[in-house]
């Protein structure tokens, strides 16, 4: 049965979401997706397991089609670790979504929406498992489809306009990635990543596989929002249900920059992408401009949960920072903080969900005083935020340690402080909230709004614990993404 | 719609040949062109016009909202269910020769490699059939009344 571990990772999710829109009771389709994603986080923690004691990839035929003909998955270290940050976030997505669906979605729409977030989850983590091209993007087409059905559930009308101008951008991306993969097939006449890597390199002179890789890496710029081309990010995250926001912050924009280093470092050689191509120094300015941008305009909002999407845009500006780099230290750095940023931004994200299960809204201005009324939500803000800013025995300082070293190893002085100037904003923008809730007291003191109710707290506070656990144990998320690094520079 | 009795007849003439049609490119696709997407669209064909001639009512009584979002969900379950039963009975996922005991190798089982692609594009026709009828039915409705002011389940959306 161990065998099959890598299939049912996807299959799983898979069979079950059109279960669930059989089901009518909104209590079994929750414990129904909350068993799936727990069996998918299991299975991911057990694959984490065995690749890591494993020498080579994990690898399965699908209908037992060998290789280069048939549709093969295959697991290393980089896509183990973020199936595992993957399925995580899902199975605790999962838990908090009971009660804080109950206000954000009408009764009868539940069932659906559990199924396209099942739909969701087996496509990002195909993308992760897959080792065939094209079967990446049909991945990338579920979940981005199912993605947009899940922000259209909004309650407000926005909701319906922000998915929209996902779903056009999302599309332009996802037609540019399926030109590159098209021209590349032309040229080799093979999808299999593997192969692909074997009979690229001769070919590289041709102008038409230098396009294929300019549609690719602008395709999933476009689905991993870098600046220019983020313009869906803000308002799908500001109007899509509290649920959904946190899934897809911690792991939609995540997975397509794991499809990135996919392309750019196994099927191309990263040597090319560095030397011909020049994406070093591209993907280096783009991202400098998104750091600064994305928490310059955070500074500004007044909705927190656009100032979490604005914040989301400096972190993307992270993690290109650290693939433009190309270095094994750059790198390891961007899969660590791909890790460590999908924990800190969910936990964000929920502790607005509890906010405005209780008050209805998430609006700075209106927040005064409620450290002392919700006090257990907002301690977790200030946990999640000093991960954010990378204060030492968090999660984030593992991430931004990676990072300056990585910067530092190669004299790029300016990024180091580049990088230590976005974390003083960042510092900025969590202290408004800080003093907003203890500093400042509420205006009239008749309401009586208390603390969430466990349902919800409980599954914040897993995260908050393993925000600082993951500070402290850095096995996954430092060791096994230097691990994951090497490999892919070795390839 | 009494009066167009040119179009009824055509129609009623139309339909069943339609649907013939439809079943011929769903099982004749492993030997020649076709398969589940296009039967499945030309299947749904049918009912849009019945539809167009005889009106949505009438062919809601045939087909029910209801009944078309479970046929859409049933068509992914017995695809996936292909896949799983095949790794139960020692193949791996999708691996259509393990459906039918042989004492062939897997790949060489000419029953089972039948038997898959038949299940397997059975079930990409019932769901895109039915998930185009879906969405035609979405688009035909003339109340919206599914559809509130703001869609706010809650209006205050508080719990104090």
């Amino acid at each position: 049965m161990q065998s099959h571990f890598l299939v049912l990772l996807v299959a799983i999710p898979l069979i079950a979401a059109p279960v669930c829109v059989l089901i009518k009771s909104r209590a079994l389709v929750w414990a129904l997706v909350s068993v799936v994603s727990g069996i998918c986080f299991l299975l991911s923690v057990k694959l984490l397991i065995l690749v890591s004691t494993s020498e080579t990839a994990l690898t399965y035929a699908i209908g037992f089609w060998d290789a280069p003909v048939g549709i093969q998955y295959r697991l290393d270290m980089v896509a183990a670790i973020v199936a595992f940050i993957v399925s995580l976030i899902a199975f605790i997505v999962a838990l908090y979504s009971r009660v804080s669906l109950k206000d954000e979605i009408k009764a009868e729409k539940i069932p659906l929406f559990y199924s396209a977030y099942l739909l969701c989850l087996t496509g990002l983590l195909g993308i992760t498992v897959t080792g065939d091209a094209f079967n990446l993007f049909v991945f990338m087409e579920i979940s981005s489809l199912a993605s947009y059905a899940l922000i259209s559930m909004g309650k407000n009308r926005a909701a319906l306009i922000s998915s929209f101008r996902y779903l056009i951008m999302g599309t332009i991306g996802a037609t540019f990635l399926l030109i590159g993969i098209g021209l590349m097939y032309a040229h080799t006449g093979t999808l299999n990543m593997t192969d692909l890597a074997q009979r690229l390199p001769a070919l590289l002179g041709k102008q038409s596989v230098q396009v294929s890789l300019a549609f690719i890496v602008i395709g999933l710029a476009i689905k991993s929002a870098l600046f220019p081309v983020h313009i869906w990010l803000p308002g799908a995250y500001t109007h899509a249900p509290i649920s959904v926001s946190a899934f897809l912050a911690g792991t939609a924009t995540k997975v397509s920059i794991y499809a990135l280093i996919r392309f750019l470092f196994t099927v191309f050689d990263q040597t090319y992408a560095v030397s011909k191509a020049h994406l070093g120094p591209a993907f280096i300015i783009l991202a400098v401009v998104a750091m600064l941008f994305g928490s310059i305009l955070a500074l500004k909002q007044d909705n927190l949960k656009r100032m979490l999407a604005y914040s989301s845009i400096a972190q993307i500006g992270y993690l290109f920072l650290g693939i433009g780099l190309f270095s094994v230290s750059g790198l390891s750095a961007t899969i660590t903080h791909i890790f460590n940023h999908a924990i800190i931004k969910t936990t964000l994200f929920l502790v607005l969900g509890c906010m405005i299960y209780k008050l209805g809204h998430a609006q700075l201005s209106q927040l005064n005083g409620i450290g002392k009324r919700m006090p257990w939500t907002t301690a977790a803000f200030v946990i999640a935020g000093l991960s954010l800013i990378g204060v030492p025995l968090t999660a984030g300082f593992t991430s931004k340690w990676a990072l300056v070293s990585a910067t530092l190893e190669q004299e790029y002085l300016i990024l180091t402080a580049l990088i230590m100037f976005t974390s003083l904003l960042a510092i900025v923008y969590i202290w408004r909230v800080v003093e907003a809730a203890y500093f400042k007291e509420h205006e009239t003191k008749t309401t009586t709004v208390k603390e969430a109710p466990l349902a919800l707290l409980i599954p914040l506070w897993m995260l908050v614990i393993l925000n600082i656990y993951f500070g402290i144990d850095t096995t996954i998320n430092i060791e096994f993404a230097r691990q994951a690094a090497d490999s892919l520079f070795g390839s | 719609m009494n009066h167009h009795i040119v179009l009824r007849v055509v129609a009623k003439l139309l339909i069943p040949s339609i649907l013939l049609f439809a079943l011929y490119t769903q099982f004749h696709g492993d030997y020649g062109p076709g398969g589940g997407f296009q039967a499945g669209v030309i299947y749904t064909a049918a009912f849009i016009l019945h539809t167009l001639v005889f009106g949505l009512e009438n062919t809601k009584k045939i087909i029910s909202p209801t009944l078309v979002q479970v046929l859409s969900a049933v068509g992914v379950i017995l695809y996936a269910s292909v896949g799983f039963a095949s790794i139960f009975l020692g193949g791996n996922f999708l691996e259509y020769g393990a459906l039918i005991p042989s004492a062939l190798p897997h790949a060489a089982n000419p029953g089972g490699q039948h038997l898959g692609i038949l299940l397997v594009e059975l079930g990409v026709g019932i769901t895109v059939s039915s998930v185009i009828l879906s969405i035609f039915y979405n688009f035909a409705a003339e109340d919206d009344s599914d559809i509130e002011a703001d869609g706010i389940p809650n209006e205050k959306g508080k719990h104090e």
